[in-house]
């Protein structure tokens, strides 16, 4: 394990997507999310989660220390990595199941950020009785948002086979996004990672491993829904100190996106032009382009 | 209020979640002195201070949308955790297709604050270099440069905030509300005095012109 890190970062990821749905929206019949006020649509921050988690899981196939807490479907080899756990805690009874002393509980909390990447990414809310069972992770995403507004497109398909005898033939539907260039914000604090008692150890690794997560998590996804989805362009803001030397939101202003002809709807990440305002960019702060 | 910061909050999100409403998530009208604190104590904190929040003025109206989302309905848990450490066989992971829950969330648009504060010193817990100077300035500090210690959220981790320092109080934006609104009973804050009982304490809101001043309210439960 390396040492955890020392920067703070912010980044900015633009991805798109090609005739296919992004992220369903349950409440409206699975049609990609959408904001009703303006059009933009949108993909929730959990989505994106889930396929750094996927990817992750991919990658590092359960190697010590990268194990993946919230799994999708049921993983093949689950208990094979529990050889190198030194602690011996032992189990209260459970009338005192409640009452997890303090030093128990780090030691625990310890424990599940070293094993687990998406805990000591993302955070996790362990139940205990008092009140300091949360880990948060230095990580945050926010919802991403296409920098257009964006059409939802419904396509009826025909099934050609039947389920059971006395079926008819039927019909279903995909719900796609015809062009779609979305943007997503997110921050790491590099306190909530090296902090003594709050930090979780998020290391120079593990931050490797998120870019390379951002970068390729899209080509780990493919599916019948979600069509062509592509990482397009991943920047890193990295600030030279723990806390920062500028606001978030003057970094983001950094980049901006746009039309090359306004006349002409987008149908591929060409038909945009990316503007990165070097001369934004505060003392102190290094920006990297990882694709 | 020698020593009182302004902080500008925005965003394009948020969600205070009403305590009567939390597994379909609804969000208060407004942000609550609770989670204006938790902003303020993103950026800077220690256990020598305590942050108050003075007032609250709401500078856009109040717009809202939903958002349904998957979430797992189960928690990490310890047990499990220690049992595991100790050699068990328990599963290692939490399965989220077999926990799914979908949620939806009532949450707000574009919103647009301005946090009045300032903090006490809380003389249990501060030594003689605990002085008000001090903190003052590391906050004004941190605010100008944009640090901060984790980043600031509205509410939810999802939702990020865009903070800033505003120098001079008379330079906050009128707000778009005019009148007297009810508010309702908000939550002000939960009181940790006793980390055995942890309660919540309520007050009425009312927000004369967009402006919540909490400087006169009654604190109850």
């Amino acid at each position: 394990m390396s040492n955890p890190i020392m920067n703070r970062y912010e980044f900015v990821l633009l991805y798109d997507v090609e005739n296919g749905n992004p992220n369903g929206d349950p409440d409206a019949g699975n049609m990609p999310r959408i904001d009703p006020e303006t059009g933009y649509g949108i993909v929730t921050d959990v989505c994106i989660k889930r396929k750094i988690r996927n990817y992750v899981e991919i990658m590092k196939q359960d190697e010590a220390g990268f194990k993946i807490y919230v799994k999708e479907g049921i993983p093949l080899n689950n208990q094979h990595a529990l050889a190198y756990v030194a602690n011996n805690i032992p189990v209260p009874s459970k009338e005192n199941a409640k009452n997890v002393d303090a030093v128990t509980l780090l030691k625990l909390r310890k424990w599940m950020c070293d094993n687990f990447f998406d805990i000591r990414t993302f955070g996790a809310v362990m139940t205990t009785g008092v009140n300091c069972g949360q880990v948060r992770g230095p990580v945050q995403i926010n919802f991403s948002r296409s920098v257009d507004p964006i059409v939802q497109q419904e396509v009826t398909i025909t099934r050609v086979t039947v389920t059971r005898p006395e079926d008819i033939k039927t019909m279903g539907r995909k719900q796609i996004v015809p062009y779609g260039l979305y943007r997503v914000e997110g921050y790491i604090s590099a306190k909530l990672a090296n902090d003594l008692t709050k930090g979780t150890g998020f290391s120079e690794d593990d931050v490797e491993l998120l870019w390379t997560a951002l970068t390729n998590m899209f080509d780990c996804d493919h599916s019948a829904s979600h069509g062509k989805m592509s990482a397009q362009k991943l920047f890193i803001f990295k600030h030279e100190s723990e806390l920062g030397n500028a606001p978030a939101n003057q970094l983001f202003d950094v980049i901006s996106i746009s039309k090359k002809d306004e006349k002409v709807t987008p149908r591929n990440f060409s038909d945009y032009s990316i503007f990165v305002d070097k001369d934004k960019i505060p003392a102190g702060v290094s920006l990297i382009e990882r694709l | 209020m020698g020593f009182g910061i302004t902080i500008r909050v925005q965003g394009p999100y948020a969600l205070f979640t009403r305590p009567e409403m939390k597994v379909e998530r609804v969000s208060y009208d407004v942000i609550t002195p609770s989670a204006a604190r938790g902003i303020i104590e993103a950026v800077y904190w220690k256990p020598a201070i305590r942050w108050v929040i003075d007032k609250i003025h709401v500078l856009n109206e109040i717009k809202y949308t939903n958002i349904r989302r998957n979430e797992v309905s189960e928690k990490a848990s310890t047990q499990i955790a220690k049992r595991i450490m100790n050699g068990a066989n328990d599963p290692f992971y939490l399965s989220a297709n077999d926990n799914r829950q979908q949620r939806a969330s009532m949450v707000l648009k574009d919103v647009d604050y301005c946090i009045e504060a300032h903090f006490e010193i809380v003389q249990e817990n501060a030594g003689p270099e605990d002085t008000v100077e001090k903190h003052y300035n590391i906050v004004l500090r941190r605010l100008k440069k944009g640090q901060y210690f984790n980043p600031p959220c509205l509410g939810t981790r999802e939702f990020g905030a865009t903070v800033e320092l505003v120098e001079d109080t008379r330079t906050i934006p009128p707000s778009s509300l005019t009148g007297s609104k009810d508010l309702g009973w908000m939550l002000y804050d939960l009181d940790f005095s006793d980390p055995e009982d942890i309660r919540p304490r309520f007050f009425k809101a009312e927000m004369i012109n967009g402006v919540i001043d909490l400087t006169t309210v009654g604190l109850v439960g």
